[in-house]
C-alpha cells in the first residue's frame, strides 16, 4: 500500500466509510493534497464501492473542489452585491488582464490562483480581497493589482497555506 | 477560566454548576470585551486581544481581569470594537497604539476616553454605552442578544447568561406536543426565505411514518450581501444547538446536522467548540440531563454551491451527492434526508427557539405584525453610513432601518432603492420606503423577506446593471438540472447584456417579462422559479431606466460603460497631464498647465482618467 492510499484509508476511517460524507472526505483529501489528485480519487471510489464518475461529478459541481493543483498563493476576490456596487468586477476584469489569470484558475508561472466568491459576509470592508486568508478591505484597482505584483514568488508553497 | 467540567446528570446539577460560574464570572472586577467577529478581525481585533493579554499580565495589578473575544456586535462599520465592563463602556475603532491608553484610563483607572467612543455626526454627542448609539435604539435584540457578551468558545460564558435553561424546562416541563404548540402560539415562521410556519413543519415530520428521524440547521448562507447566520453561529453557537436539542426532542429525532457553508471557516470552528463542549457537559449525546432523550450532531461544510441553500439540494449534497434539487411534492418531513423524515431550518429559525421555550409563545407572538411575529435580523449594507447587522421587530418601516439605524446615504447622496431578499428578492424604491417589514408586505412590493440581506443603493447605481449582476449570479449558481432556469436565465442575462451595451431592442422589455413568466411556473425549485424577481421588480419600478437604455442609448446612471461619455471640467483641470499619459488610446490632447480635452471619436470610455485625475476634473455626461 502505497502512502498515497494509506492517506485515503485514513480518511475514510475518519467517517467509519460513510457514503454520505463523501463531500467531507473529499474536503480532507484536498486539505492534505491541496488539490484533488486522479490516484487518490480512484482509491477513495474503490474502497466507498461508487463510480469514479460520481466523485468527479461532485468534484465539479461544487466550485471549492480543484482538480488541478494551486498556486503559492490564494487570492479570493469577493464578487457579492455590495463589492459588485464599490468595483469588484472592474478590479477583477484588470487582475485577469495583467495576470493572464481566469477566476478559478492559476497563473502561468503558479505564482497565485484566483478566485472570485459571492460575497464573505464582510460587507463593511467592500471591495474585499483575501491573500492567503489576510483581508484587504477597501481595494481599488492599482491597490489590488499592486498588492498582487509584490507577492513573493520563491517560497514553498505549503509555507503559503493561511491557517 | 474553565471550571472543572462534569458531567450533568439531571437538571438540578445543571443548576448548581451554573450557581458555581456564576459566582466565579461575579469575582471578575474588569472585563475587556475584544469582538472577533469576520469584520472586525479582519481590521485586526485578534492582535488587540493579544494585546490586552499582554498588558494584564504586564500590570500585575492586584484585580482579576478577564479579556475575552467575543462573536459580532453587528456594527461593523465602525470595528474593530472593544467593550470594558463594568459600565460596558463601547470603544469603537480601536488601534494597537490605543491598547495601553483604554488600559490604563478605562480598566485600571476607571476613566473613560473620549476620543474613541462613538459620536453622534449629527448632534455631536459622544456615546458612552451601546444603548447611547442611535444604530442600536431602535433595535430589539433576542437572537443577538448575546452576540457580543459571550465568548463563543465557553460554554460556561452561555450558562451564565441562562443558556441551556429552556433545554431543561423542556425536557422536564414540557411535553414534545407542547412545544410545538408554544412555537406555534408565538407565529415562529422559518427565517431563511420561506417563511413556512416552523410548529407546522415540526408537526408533520413528528408524525409521519419512518424511523430515525433528522433535524437539520441551514447554515448555508448563500445570498451575497447577508452574513445574519454566520454571526450567530460564529458568536453565539450554543443558542443554534439548544434550538435543534429541543426541536428534536419536540420531534422525535436522535441525530441531527448543521451544514455551514464552505466560506465560513469560523463558524465551523465556533460550532465544532461548542458541539464537544455540550457532549462533555451531557447536553448533547445520550440521556441528555437524565430525561432518557438522546441526540447528537454532525456538522457538515458546504462544497461552495449556492443551491444547497434549497432544502432537497441541500440533503442531496449530505447523502454525498451533486447538490440538485428535486420536485417538491414530495415533502422533506415525510421524506427528506436518506428518504425518511427530516425537518430542516435555517440558522435564525433555531437561535429564536429557546427564547420562545423560555418566555413563552405569548410573548413571542407580541412583538411584531398580525403575520410576522417577532424580530428579524438583517444585514444591512452597501451605500449606507452604518453597515452593519441589525435585528428588528418585525412590522417596523424601512425607513427607519435605512434612515434612523443605518444613518441614511453615505457621502449625501439621494436614496434610490433598496434590495431585500438576495438574488431572488427584488429592488424597492424610495416610494415605498415606508412599507412594514413583514414577510408578506414585502411580497407584495414583488420582493421578499429573505434570509435577511438588505442593501441600499444611492442615485449613482444603475438598476438594470443591478438585475444583471443578480442574473448573472444565478446563471453561474443555477444547478443544470431543469431546463427553465438552465436555459431561462441565460436568455434573460442575454438580453440584460445588450441592454446594457446599448444594443437593447423595442419589445426587449416584454421578452423579459415571458421568460419571468415560463420560469415561475415551470422551473423545478425556488431558485429558478424567483430568479426573475431582480429584473421584474426592477423593471416595475424604474421602467423608465430601461428604457432610457433601450431608446436612447443613456445609461442616467452613468454606469453602463459606452452609455455615457467622459468630458473633461476646464475650470477645475490644471492641465498636469497625467490623463493625457494614461490614456489607453490617446485620445486625451492639451498643452500643460492647459485644460485638456478628450477626443469623443477616439475616446473608449474606460474611465483610467477618471480615475487617475487628482483634481477631480473628468465628468461623466
Amino acid at each position: 500500500m502505497t502512502d498515497n492510499d494509506q492517506l485515503v484509508d485514513d480518511i475514510v476511517t475518519r467517517y467509519d466509510g460513510d457514503v454520505g460524507m463523501l463531500i467531507p472526505m473529499m474536503q480532507d483529501v484536498q486539505a492534505e493534497c491541496g488539490y484533488l489528485p486522479p490516484e487518490q480519487l480512484r482509491r477513495l471510489a474503490r474502497r466507498l464501492r461508487v463510480p469514479l464518475t460520481r466523485l468527479y461529478g461532485v468534484a465539479t459541481f461544487y466550485s471549492s473542489f480543484r482538480l488541478a493543483p494551486k498556486g503559492q498563493h490564494e487570492v479570493t476576490l469577493c464578487m457579492g452585491t455590495v463589492c459588485h456596487l464599490k468595483g469588484s468586477a472592474a478590479i477583477m476584469a484588470a487582475i485577469r488582464e495583467e495576470f493572464q489569470v481566469e477566476p478559478g484558475g492559476t497563473t502561468a508561472d503558479r505564482l497565485f490562483s484566483l478566485q472570485g466568491v459571492n460575497c464573505v459576509g464582510a460587507c463593511a470592508l467592500a471591495p474585499v480581497m483575501i491573500v492567503d486568508g489576510k483581508y484587504y478591505d477597501g481595494v481599488n484597482r492599482d491597490s489590488a493589482l499592486k498588492l498582487l505584483r509584490e507577492l513573493p514568488a520563491e517560497e514553498a508553497a505549503e509555507t503559503e497555506v493561511a491557517s | 477560566m474553565t471550571i472543572a467540567v462534569k458531567h450533568l446528570a439531571d437538571p438540578r446539577e445543571m443548576e448548581a454548576y451554573r450557581a458555581v460560574v456564576k459566582a466565579r464570572r461575579g469575582a471578575v472586577a474588569h472585563t475587556v470585551r475584544v469582538c472577533i467577529g469576520t469584520g472586525c478581525a479582519a481590521k485586526g481585533s485578534r492582535r488587540l486581544f493579544e494585546l490586552f493579554q499582554e498588558a494584564a499580565a504586564e500590570s500585575g495589578a492586584d484585580v482579576e481581569i478577564t479579556n475575552k473575544c467575543v462573536g459580532c456586535h453587528g456594527f461593523c462599520e465602525r470595528g474593530p470594537i472593544v467593550v470594558i465592563e463594568p459600565g460596558d463602556i463601547f470603544y469603537q475603532r480601536v488601534e494597537e497604539p490605543d491598547v495601553a491608553e483604554i488600559f490604563r484610563e478605562t480598566v485600571l483607572g476607571g476613566r473613560v476616553v473620549e476620543r474613541l467612543l462613538y459620536t453622534d455626526s449629527a448632534t455631536g454627542a459622544a456615546a458612552t454605552t451601546e444603548e447611547d448609539i442611535p444604530f442600536y435604539q431602535a433595535q430589539q435584540r433576542i437572537v443577538l442578544a448575546a452576540n457580543g457578551l459571550i465568548d463563543p468558545r465557553s460554554i460556561d460564558d452561555y450558562l451564565a447568561i441562562g443558556g441551556y435553561s429552556a433545554l431543561s424546562k423542556a425536557l422536564t416541563a414540557m411535553q414534545p406536543e407542547q412545544i410545538i404548540a408554544e412555537v406555534e402560539k408565538a407565529g415562529l415562521r422559518g427565517r431563511g426565505g420561506g417563511g413556512f410556519p416552523a410548529a407546522r413543519k415540526w408537526r408533520s415530520c413528528r408524525q409521519a411514518h419512518g424511523s430515525p428521524k433528522y433535524v437539520i440547521c441551514n447554515g448555508d448562507e448563500g445570498d451575497p450581501g447577508a452574513f445574519m447566520d454566520r454571526s450567530v453561529m460564529e458568536g453565539n453557537p450554543h443558542s443554534v444547538l439548544e434550538g435543534m436539542i429541543i426541536g428534536a426532542y419536540a420531534i422525535g429525532s436522535n441525530q441531527g446536522y448543521i451544514y455551514v457553508r464552505n466560506e465560513y471557516p469560523l463558524a465551523v470552528e465556533h460550532l465544532k467548540v461548542a458541539i464537544g463542549q455540550a457532549r462533555e457537559l451531557g447536553l448533547l449525546g445520550e440521556n441528555i440531563l437524565g430525561s432518557g432523550f438522546s441526540f447528537d450532531i454532525k456538522i457538515t461544510r458546504g462544497g461552495g454551491a449556492f443551491v444547497c441553500g434549497e432544502s432537497t439540494a441541500l440533503m442531496a449534497s449530505l447523502e454525498g451527492r451533486a447538490g440538485e434539487p428535486r420536485a417538491k411534492y414530495v415533502h422533506t418531513v415525510e421524506h427528506g434526508l436518506n428518504d425518511l423524515p427530516t425537518n430542516l431550518n435555517n440558522v435564525e429559525t433555531w437561535a429564536n427557539v429557546p427564547a420562545i421555550v423560555n418566555r413563552g409563545g405569548d410573548w413571542f407572538a407580541g412583538i411584531g405584525t398580525e403575520k410576522s411575529k417577532g424580530t428579524k435580523v438583517f444585514s444591512l449594507v452597501g451605500n449606507v453610513v452604518n453597515t452593519g447587522l441589525v435585528e428588528v421587530p418585525m412590522g417596523i418601516t424601512l425607513r427607519r432601518i435605512v434612515e434612523e439605524i443605518g444613518g441614511g446615504v453615505q457621502g449625501g447622496k439621494a436614496f434610490k432603492a433598496v434590495q431585500t431578499g438576495g438574488p431572488s428578492g427584488g429592488c424597492i424604491p424610495a416610494e415605498h420606503l415606508d412599507t412594514r417589514v413583514d414577510f408578506d408586505e414585502l411580497t407584495h412590493l414583488g420582493s421578499m423577506m429573505g434570509s435577511g440581506g438588505m442593501i441600499v443603493m444611492d442615485e449613482n447605481t444603475c438598476m438594470v446593471n443591478v438585475a444583471k449582476y443578480f442574473l448573472g449570479f444565478l446563471k453561474d449558481e443555477s444547478c443544470g438540472k431543469c431546463t427553465p432556469c438552465r436555459e431561462g436565465i441565460a436568455q434573460m442575462l442575454y438580453i440584460l447584456d445588450r441592454i446594457t451595451h446599448g444594443d437593447g431592442e423595442n419589445g426587449d422589455l416584454d421578452r423579459l417579462e415571458v421568460l419571468a413568466g415560463l420560469l415561475d411556473g415551470t422551473a423545478l425549485c425556488a431558485l429558478g422559479k424567483t430568479s426573475a424577481n431582480p429584473v421584474l421588480s426592477t423593471i416595475r419600478y424604474f421602467r423608465r431606466e430601461y428604457e432610457e437604455h433601450i431608446r436612447e442609448k443613456r445609461c442616467p446612471a452613468k454606469v453602463c460603460k459606452g452609455l455615457f461619455l467622459y468630458e473633461i471640467d476646464a475650470e477645475a483641470c490644471k492641465g498636469c497631464g497625467i490623463c493625457k499619459r494614461n490614456c489607453p488610446v490617446s485620445a486625451i490632447s492639451g498643452e500643460r498647465r492647459q485644460a485638456h480635452e478628450i477626443d469623443q471619436a477616439v475616446c473608449t470610455k474606460c474611465g483610467t482618467c477618471l480615475e487617475k485625475c487628482p483634481f477631480s476634473a473628468i465628468l461623466k455626461v
